[in-house]
C-alpha cells in the first residue's frame, strides 16, 4: 500500500523538480492529445517548444517570447505576492482590462499633442486603473468580510462590458468609419510603446516586468513586509501575534497585484495591440495564475515561467497555422500543465512511502 | 422606452427559466461545501456539461440522453479536482482554479465543430388542463422537465442533509473531518461522492444553458453563472431553500435586465449586462457578516496521519 508522510519541511529539491516534472508530463499527455486529434505528436511538441527558438523563422519569434512574455510575468509577480500571503486575487483580467482603458483614455485625451510627458502619465493611469479595481474587492474584505475571489472574479465580468462600451463610445475613434475600437496609439508617436531597442521586442513592458522581478524579489527576500507576507500565508495566527495587521497586507497584495495587472494592460494597449477593442484582452490575467503557480510563487521561477508559457502561446500559434492544431488545443495543454504542477506537488510537501506500516504516527 | 411591453406573468415564467442554471450548479455546490469541499471549478465543470450535453443531444436527436451525458461529463472532469484534492491533497482554491481552467479549454476544443448548430428542442412538460389555469398554471406549469428536475433535487438535498444518515454524515466530515474521520468514517470518499454530486449537478446545469436557454454552442457560454452559483451558496449560508431563492434572485435579474434591453431603456446594453455581476458583489457584501454558518472543514486538506 501507498501512504503519504507528512515532511516537516517541504522538500527543496522537489520543491525545484516539480515544476521540470510537470513540463514534462504536460508534455507526454499533451502529445497524447494531439495524436487524438490526428496530428503527429512528436512534430506537434517540437513545433510548439522547438520551432519559435531554434526554428527557421526564429529570429521573427524570438521578440514574440518578450512581448508575450512581459505581461504574463508582470501579473504573475503581483498574483504570487497575494497567493503567497493567502489573498486570491484571480480577477487579474479585469484590472488588465482596467488599466488598459485609463491609460489608453490618458492618453487618447491628449491626442494629437506631442509631448514627452503623455507616456509617463498614460503609465500612471494605468497603474491607477489596475489599482482601483483591484481595490474595490480589497476594500469589502478588509470591511465586510467578503471573499476576494468571488468579487475580484465578478469584476472582470463587469470590466468585460465595461470594455465594450468603451470601445463602442467614448473611445471609439472619430476617424474610424463607425467601427469598433479606438484611435491606433502606434500612430500617435507620444503615446506609443515603441521596443526601445528596435525590432527586439523589449518594449517598455519588459523593463517593468524585469523590475517588478527584482523588486519582489528584495521584497520578499528582505524587507519587513516580504517577511510578513510570508508569515501570513504559513500562519495567519502567528502573524497577528507578531504585529503583522491583516488589513493593511490585504491592501497591500491586492492593490500590487491589481497595479501590476494594470500596467501590463497599459503596455499591451500601447504597443503591442495599438488600440481598445471589444477582445483587446487574450486571457493573460488568467494564465498568468497557472505563471505563477510554475513558478513556485518566487519571482524568478515566475520569470521562467512566463517565458515558459509564452513560448507555448507562439509555437500554438505556429502549430495552429502549420498543423492546423486547433488554437484550444493549447489553452488545454496550459490547463494540462497547471494540473500536473499541483498533482506533482505532492512530492513536495509529502514523502511517500511503499509498505503498510503498523503504527501511522 | 415601452415598459409595458414586459409582463409580469411571462417575466416570472422566464426568470424561473434563467434561474434553473445556476439552482442546479449552486444546489451541487452545497452538498460539496457542506461535505467540507470548496470547489471554484464550477464554471469549468459547467462548460463541460454544456458541451458534452449539447454534442450529445445534437447526435442522438434526444435531448433527454444529452442531460444524462452532461451530468456524467461534469461529474467526470469533477473526478480530476477530487483525485487532486483528495488524494494529491492540494491546495483546494488552486485546484478548482485548475479545473476552470482546463474546463474552459477542453469545452472549447470538445465543441468547435458544433458552433452554430440548433439543438433539439425538448419539450416542456405536459400538464393538461392544469397549464391552462391563467398566471398560475403559466408561472408554475409551462416548463421543460428540467425545471422541475432542479426544483426536486433542491428538495431532496434538504430532505438528505436535514433528515438521513447519510446527511448526518456528509454534515459531520464537512464540519470536523478528524471527527468523522475518528468515528470511522471515509472522509475522502464521502467527499469524493460529494465533489461528483456538484459536478454532475453543474454539468446539467451548463447543459440547460446550451440546450434550452440560448439554445446553440459559443466558446465561454456560461459566461460567470459558475461563480455567481459559488456567491449563491454563501448568500444561501449553505441551506438548500435559499439557494431557491437566491437563484430566482438572480434568475429575475438576468431576466429583467433583458428585457429591459428588450424594451429599449435608454441604459446602455453594456451596463445592463453588468447588472447580474454587480447585484452578485452587492449581495455578497450585504450577506457576508454572517460567516458562522460555514462548513468547519471548508476548504482544509484532510489528511489521516496528522
Amino acid at each position: 500500500m501507498i501512504r503519504f508522510e507528512k515532511r516537516p519541511q517541504p522538500s527543496r529539491l522537489s520543491s525545484l523538480a516539480t515544476p521540470l516534472l510537470a513540463v514534462m508530463a504536460t508534455m507526454v499527455f499533451g502529445g497524447f492529445l494531439f495524436a487524438v486529434l490526428g496530428k503527429d505528436p512528436v512534430q506537434s511538441i517540437v513545433t510548439i517548444f522547438w520551432e519559435p527558438l531554434f526554428g527557421e523563422f526564429a529570429f521573427y519569434y524570438r521578440p514574440q517570447l518578450l512581448i508575450k512574455g512581459a505581461p504574463l510575468v508582470l501579473i504573475a509577480i503581483g498574483l504570487a505576492l497575494g497567493f503567497k500571503a493567502g489573498v486570491w486575487n484571480i480577477g487579474a483580467e479585469g484590472q488588465y482590462i482596467m488599466g488598459a482603458i485609463f491609460g489608453a483614455g490618458v492618453g487618447l485625451a491628449f491626442y494629437p499633442t506631442e509631448s514627452f510627458w503623455v507616456f509617463p502619465l498614460m503609465i500612471l493611469a494605468g497603474a491607477f486603473g489596475g489599482w482601483m479595481w483591484a481595490t474595490i474587492p480589497a476594500i469589502l474584505k478588509v470591511k465586510f468580510g467578503t471573499n476576494e475571489i468571488l468579487v475580484s472574479l465578478m469584476l472582470v465580468y463587469v470590466a468585460e462590458q465595461f470594455l465594450a462600451s468603451m470601445s463602442l463610445g467614448l473611445l471609439k475613434n472619430p476617424e474610424g468609419f463607425g467601427f469598433p475600437g479606438s484611435r491606433n496609439l502606434q500612430q500617435y508617436a507620444s503615446a506609443h510603446n515603441t521596443d526601445i531597442i528596435a525590432g527586439s521586442g523589449m518594449h517598455w513592458g519588459v523593463v517593468a516586468a524585469l523590475i517588478a522581478v527584482i523588486f519582489a524579489y528584495v521584497l520578499l527576500a528582505r524587507h519587513r513586509l516580504g517577511f510578513a507576507i510570508r508569515v501570513t500565508g504559513e500562519a495567519p495566527r502567528a502573524a497577528r501575534f507578531g504585529g503583522v495587521n491583516p488589513s493593511r497586507l490585504i491592501l497591500f497584495c491586492l492593490g500590487i497585484s491589481g497595479m501590476l495587472a494594470g500596467l501590463a494592460g497599459m503596455f499591451e494597449v500601447s504597443g503591442p495591440a495599438g488600440q481598445i477593442t471589444i477582445d483587446f484582452n487574450v486571457g493573460y490575467g488568467f494564465t498568468a495564475i497557472i505563471v505563477a503557480f510554475l513558478g513556485r510563487l518566487h519571482p524568478i521561477g515566475i520569470m521562467f515561467a512566463g517565458l515558459l508559457m509564452a513560448l507555448t502561446y507562439i509555437g500554438g500559434d505556429i502549430a495552429q497555422s502549420q498543423l492546423q492544431l486547433p488554437a484550444a488545443a493549447i489553452q488545454v495543454f496550459q490547463g494540462m500543465l497547471l494540473f500536473f504542477l499541483l498533482a506533482f506537488d505532492l512530492l513536495t510537501n509529502y514523502r511517500v512511502r511503499i509498505g503498510s506500516s503498523e503504527f501511522p504516527t | 422606452m415601452d415598459l409595458s411591453a414586459i409582463n409580469p406573468i411571462i417575466l416570472i415564467a422566464a426568470l424561473i427559466s434563467a434561474a434553473t442554471p445556476i439552482l442546479l450548479a449552486a444546489t451541487g455546490e452545497l452538498v460539496a461545501e457542506r461535505a467540507g469541499v470548496l470547489n471554484l471549478g464550477v464554471e469549468g465543470m459547467m462548460i463541460t456539461g454544456a458541451v458534452s450535453g449539447f454534442i450529445i443531444s445534437v447526435n442522438t436527436g434526444s435531448p433527454a440522453i444529452g442531460f444524462a451525458m452532461a451530468a456524467v461529463g461534469g461529474a467526470t472532469l469533477s473526478l480530476l479536482f477530487a483525485f487532486l484534492t483528495q488524494v494529491a491533497l492540494a491546495n483546494q482554491v488552486a485546484s478548482g482554479l485548475a479545473l476552470t481552467l482546463f474546463g474552459l479549454g477542453i469545452s472549447s476544443l470538445l465543441g468547435q465543430n458544433y458552433v452554430g448548430i440548433k439543438p433539439p428542442r425538448m419539450p416542456d412538460v405536459d400538464f393538461g388542463p392544469i397549464s391552462d389555469i391563467p398566471v398560475l398554471g403559466q408561472i408554475m406549469f409551462s416548463h421543460d422537465p428540467i425545471v422541475y428536475v432542479g426544483l426536486f433535487i433542491v428538495a431532496g438535498v434538504w430532505t438528505t442533509l436535514k433528515f438521513t444518515r447519510a446527511g448526518l454524515i456528509l454534515r459531520a466530515v464537512g464540519e470536523n473531518h478528524d471527527a468523522a474521520h475518528a468515528l470511522g468514517y471515509k472522509v475522502k470518499r464521502i467527499r469524493t461522492l460529494a465533489i461528483m454530486f456538484g459536478g454532475a449537478c453543474a454539468g446539467m446545469g451548463g447543459a440547460y444553458i446550451s440546450l434550452i436557454r440560448v439554445p446553440q454552442w459559443t466558446e465561454g457560454m456560461t459566461a460567470g453563472v459558475g461563480w455567481i452559483a459559488l456567491a449563491l451558496v454563501v448568500f444561501a449560508s449553505w441551506k438548500p431553500w435559499r439557494v431557491l431563492l437566491g437563484a430566482y434572485l438572480f434568475g429575475g435579474i438576468t431576466q429583467l435586465q433583458l428585457n429591459l434591453q428588450g424594451a429599449g431603456i435608454a441604459i446602455p446594453v453594456e451596463y445592463l449586462a453588468m447588472s447580474p455581476y454587480i447585484v452578485t458583489i452587492v449581495v455578497l457584501v450585504i450577506l457576508s457578516a454572517d460567516k458562522s454558518r460555514a462548513p468547519g472543514s471548508l476548504g482544509r486538506i484532510f489528511h489521516a496521519s496528522q
